[in-house]
């Protein structure tokens, strides 16, 4: 990790750039808009999502036929599976229940953050304590889990 | 061409701020996701920055486990506060004009040494709120709107496209019932 090339980081800034102006210009920054098309009441916001997706997917599918390797990390080329279990159910509904309460996910709130929206402090700092309690709660399940598994 | 004026006013009521904002904004997102994975070959989602940012200040195994991650993941997250923030001094104040970009009426706009910026009517409480389950939501369902949404779908992974279905689904049924309790903005 300490090794990374010099460029790791500036490229990884770079692309936060691109994906937060993007972010802002598509006003999925704005939490409002995210309300109204939940409401039905403004279809656009579908474009910023899929349209994002279409392009990544584009990438994924030809670098790894391109190249074996990333140049900064020497890492494969891999798209992005995780297994599926019900926890991908149980947060999936608990995200949806926040996105429809608040209108903001994760890169959309930094990103509104940019755009000059200093309200939405209470939604990042929400999402803090969200991931902090899940975080503890789950810390201590596994190691009350793994002390049984330990002893076998 | 025959074009129906009766369907014509049906599309656009549904898009009162057209699509070409959404869809530029779009391309923009999944341009940043390539750069970062042409060159990392990391396809990086924004949730798991909350985690790895604890992982700082906890020793919970739960976020110590993205101390390797941290550090970018925190110049992503720098990046993305950075380049809205040149939407706004340019787009969003109106140096830089472009017909593909529809500036909408929410919210309330305010100038800062000559930029404008944005703020939101939504209700802090909301915000709090519905930012906690987002919190607990992402992090236990695997992903957001970026890792599911963006390069999930983007990987045609079964789990995310369910991730997506179902954060989507619940998520306008809460609006919709938010909405019908009154509460507004």
């Amino acid at each position: 990790m300490g090794d990374r090339h010099p460029l790791f980081k500036p490229l990884v800034f770079v692309g936060g750039l691109i994906f937060g102006f993007g972010l802002g210009f598509s006003h999925m920054a704005r939490p409002e808009v995210v309300v109204n098309f939940l409401l039905f009441e403004d279809l656009g916001l579908p474009f910023v999502m899929f349209g994002a997706a279409i392009v990544s997917g584009i990438a994924f599918a030809l670098l790894p036929r391109i190249r074996d390797a990333a140049p900064l990390t020497g890492d494969p080329y891999e798209r992005r599976l995780k297994p599926f279990d019900r926890n991908v159910l149980i947060g999936g509904a608990v995200f949806g229940v926040g996105w429809g309460l608040s209108g903001i996910c994760p890169g959309a709130a930094y990103a509104s953050l940019g755009v000059g929206n200093v309200t939405i402090l209470w939604a990042l700092g929400g999402m803090f304590v969200g991931a902090y309690a899940q975080g503890y709660w789950r810390s201590r399940s596994e190691a009350r889990d793994a002390a049984p598994a330990g002893a076998d | 061409m025959v074009a129906d004026p009766v369907l014509l006013q049906a599309v656009a009521d549904l898009f009162p701020n057209g699509i070409s904002r959404y869809a530029v904004g779009g391309l923009l997102v999944g341009l940043g996701t390539v750069v970062i994975y042409v060159g990392t070959g990391i396809p990086a989602g924004a949730s798991t920055f909350l985690e790895s940012t604890l992982s700082y200040v906890s020793d919970q195994s739960r976020f110590q486990r993205y101390v390797g991650s941290r550090d970018w993941r925190l110049v992503f997250t720098a990046g993305i506060v950075l380049g809205a923030l040149a939407f706004a001094a340019t787009v969003q104040s109106g140096v830089v004009t472009t017909s593909l970009y529809e500036p909408g009426t929410t919210g309330q706009l305010y100038e800062v040494a000559g930029v404008t910026l944005w703020t939101t009517d939504v209700q802090p409480w909301r915000l709090f709120f519905g930012g906690i389950l987002v919190g607990i939501g992402t992090r236990i369902g695997k992903g957001c709107t970026s890792g599911h949404g963006v390069c999930g779908v983007g990987s045609a992974s079964k789990t995310s496209l369910v991730g997506v279905a179902t954060f989507l689904t619940v998520a306008i049924g809460t609006a919709q019932v938010v909405a019908a309790l009154g509460v507004s903005p």
